[in-house]
């Protein structure tokens, strides 16, 4: 048996995402061309485009498509920078490398000044922080972003309250994890912009959008036909955006089941490893995701050993050569290094089962004793 | 079994990964990133520790059909190969650190947490052989004595022999980049490295000198009298005979060769060629590869360097200290340089070269 708990790199696609796709590959038509045919694919563009909106509580003329989640979190970093020509940006400590890296190269090419906000040891972010930072330099911040959900933890954060402390500030808000798990309205969150990607929720890889209210006008990233309201511009990726909406509309994503095949894991681990540390367990998460530090062991050896059992699991980050490295999300929680590269994430989607978890179960002891042994001759 | 393929991204540790795939293993790949600030690309014949080697090691591992992870020895590296070749420099020896590593890293720390994490062995791309004896697992020259690469894995004990595999040694080196064509690895071609990995702009001294400093000292004869100025004593080596920069030539105009570098006066000395001439040597910190031996006088050969010859020799262990008498004199021995004791094309074991006579 092998068992996939890594849905939140990506998770597979539902029956109705590949049929919608392949239904629409078959179509000939640019939805920019205005014969039959085009036409056509235009309407299956448009009604996918309703029916996310639906789904995510905003305007249909408020979505931009894009190619990837990374890029819509590109698209309004650097286009909200550029659009305020104000200096300084606001993000949480715990972005997607998507969010932080953008910035950075806004700090380091455009003259902006990048402001992290912190986390507590929970991972939520420190909002008397944030309260602080709005009060003394308001006026000169151009955009603040803060993820919907942290994609190593789970860990949902007060968007909320930070729309309302920041008044009017344009907030963006990375919700690429939290899309179609939780509830999630962009309209009720009063969000200026907002990320979502097609694979994270049934869809298929290469599609994500850019929720971005109406009447805003940022630069675009991509120059060329200006298909996506001048913002992005490229043909328009008819069948995975039909397809996206499929899954969408098909919500198979049960958080409920999602939530209690989470707990019955977590409720095992504790019983066979009661050193095992759950990251962010005492606030509010993803029904999905679940981050525990097993003390004394190394991520890499153990997801080595979980691959060479057939159990899929992740280490929270790799460098460009493939190296893991501690996770800059654990650290911002206040993790030692050593704790942070203990860490294995494991993620669970809409096709998991009571199955999975006890087949992990069952292998992890011996996981967790061999990753201990490895630590204390491979390492200093 | 189960074993780790330690592989560099190069042809051999492809090819011989999958001739343990087919001998009935169960294999993993590893490739060990041993830079902790990596370049994005190779250049010429240097080293395994790019990017894109990395991405060469994944790309032959995804072929051949078996998982790959990156294993990072970035901190064992530098202080167990990098931290030692600059202090051995400075102190005034030549080492050589591809042996540091496979004594260091590759049979050392990576074969322990493989052990650890339940595998039995580790496989490479070095061209060697095995040979299981009597007397248990013995260490021998490959078939390619071009290839041969036995000398650098002259410092594994018996217990690392005893973990190591090397399906190479039987086949010549053009034959392994025909078979890694016709298993599709697309490194067949790829060039063969030479250099010192982490040097990678192949320029030793340069690099010596940026991190132990350039500092200028006395050129000195036999006699002491000093015949020139040399920036970084290190950067030299025993045997040197080009860009010594003399400015005071010999009575007969014959050539000066580097005879010793004098580290805490830091003065290179330099003579005639025949001053040069070692007839034997004394090795510390013995290695056996197999049985050890023992005080009595043994004929066999030793090797001082990679691709050296193999000298004819008389080797005897003297205390903790391994000698070799050669029959013939050799010229420009360094200390800190492997001396290897072959017994035919059995490696018998290797030392460290701390005295010539």
């Amino acid at each position: 048996m092998s068992v996939y708990l890594d849905h939140a790199a990506t998770t597979p696609m539902f029956d109705v995402a590949i049929d919608a796709m392949a239904q629409s590959l078959r179509k000939v038509g640019n939805p920019s061309s205005l014969h039959t045919e085009g036409r056509s694919t235009r309407k299956d563009v448009e009604d996918a485009r309703e029916k996310i909106a639906q789904a995510i509580g905003c305007l249909a003329s408020e979505i931009i498509f894009t190619g990837s989640g990374t890029e819509a979190d590109n698209a309004a970093i650097k286009g909200l920078f550029w659009h305020r020509k104000k200096k300084v940006i606001l993000v949480s400590s715990i972005e997607h490398q998507a969010v932080i890296d953008p910035a950075r190269w806004l700090a380091e090419h455009e003259g902006a000044e990048l402001i992290e906000i912190p986390v507590t040891s929970s991972g939520v972010i420190n909002l008397d922080f944030f309260k602080q930072i709005v009060a003394e330099r308001g006026p000169e911040i151009a955009l603040i972003s803060v993820m919907h959900s942290n994609n190593e933890t789970g860990v949902i954060q007060p968007i909320a309250e930070v729309v309302a402390i920041a008044g009017d500030i344009p907030v963006h808000s990375d919700a690429i994890q939290s899309f179609s798990k939780v509830p999630l309205s962009f309209k009720e969150l009063g969000l200026f912009a907002m990320s979502i990607s097609g694979h994270k929720v049934g869809g298929p890889l290469g599609i994500g959008a850019l929720i971005l209210r109406r009447g805003v006008e940022i630069p675009a990233l991509l120059h060329g036909g200006g298909q996506e309201r001048d913002i992005r511009s490229g043909t328009i990726n008819a069948p995975s955006i039909v397809a996206f909406a499929a899954a969408v509309e098909a919500h198979i994503y049960d958080a409920a089941k999602v939530t209690s095949l989470r707990e019955a894991f977590e409720e095992g681990v504790r019983q066979v490893r009661p050193d095992a540390i759950f990251n962010g367990q005492s606030v509010q998460r993803l029904p999905g995701i679940s981050n525990i530090t097993f003390p004394g062991t190394q991520s890499d050896s153990l997801l080595l050993l979980m691959d060479s059992e057939k159990v899929s699991c992740s280490t929270g980050a790799a460098c460009s050569a493939g190296v893991h490295r501690p996770s800059h999300v654990l650290l911002a929680m206040g993790l030692s290094q050593i704790t942070a590269q203990s860490s294995l994430r494991f993620s669970f989607g809409a096709t998991s089962m009571q199955a999975d978890v006890d087949y992990v179960l069952s292998v992890l002891p011996r996981v967790i004793e061999r990753g201990l042994a490895a630590n204390s001759v491979g390492k200093k | 079994m189960k074993i780790i393929a330690a592989m560099s991204g190069g042809v051999d540790s492809a090819v011989a990964a999958a001739r343990a795939v087919e001998a009935g293993h169960e294999v993993i790949g590893v490739h060990l990133a041993l830079s902790s600030n990596p370049q994005k690309y190779r250049s010429g014949a240097r080293g395994c520790c790019t990017i894109e080697d990395s991405h060469d090691a994944r790309r032959a591992a995804d072929v051949i059909g078996i998982p790959f992870y990156i294993w990072d020895m970035a901190d064992e590296f530098h202080e167990g190969v990098v931290e030692n070749f600059m202090s051995e420099y400075a102190a005034g020896r030549t080492p050589n650190p591809c042996l540091r590593c496979n004594e260091k890293i590759k049979f050392a720390a990576v074969l322990d947490r493989a052990k650890a994490m339940g595998f039995d062995g580790v496989v490479t791309g070095h061209y060697a052989r095995t040979q299981e004896t009597a007397e248990g697992r013995t260490l021998h020259r490959a078939v390619d004595p071009l290839k041969d690469q036995s000398y650098v894995l002259a410092v594994l004990n018996r217990e690392q022999i005893d973990g190591a595999i090397f399906p190479l040694g039987d086949t010549e080196k053009v034959d392994i980049r025909k078979e890694a064509e016709a298993r599709g690895l697309a490194v067949a071609q790829k060039p063969d490295s030479h250099d010192i990995c982490f040097v990678p702009s192949g320029d030793n001294a340069g690099w010596l000198r940026e991190r132990l400093g350039g500092e200028t000292g006395p050129i000195v004869d036999q006699d002491g009298i000093k015949i020139g100025e040399h920036k970084g004593a290190y950067t030299y080596t025993i045997g040197q005979r080009k860009g010594l920069g003399l400015t005071v030539p010999t009575a007969d105009g014959s050539p000066r060769f580097v005879l010793k570098i004098e580290p805490v006066s830091n003065t290179v000395v330099v003579g005639a060629r025949e001053d040069l001439a070692v007839n034997s040597m004394r090795g510390e910190r013995p290695i056996f590869c197999g049985p050890q031996i023992g005080a009595a006088p043994t004929r066999g050969f030793v090797q001082v360097r990679a691709h050296g010859a193999a000298l004819g020799c008389t080797y005897y262990l003297d205390r903790d200290q391994l000698v070799a008498e050669l029959d013939l004199p050799l010229l420009g021995l360094a200390t800190g340089q492997a001396m290897v004791i072959y017994d035919g094309d059995r490696v018998v074991g290797s030392a460290t070269i701390c005295e010539t006579a």
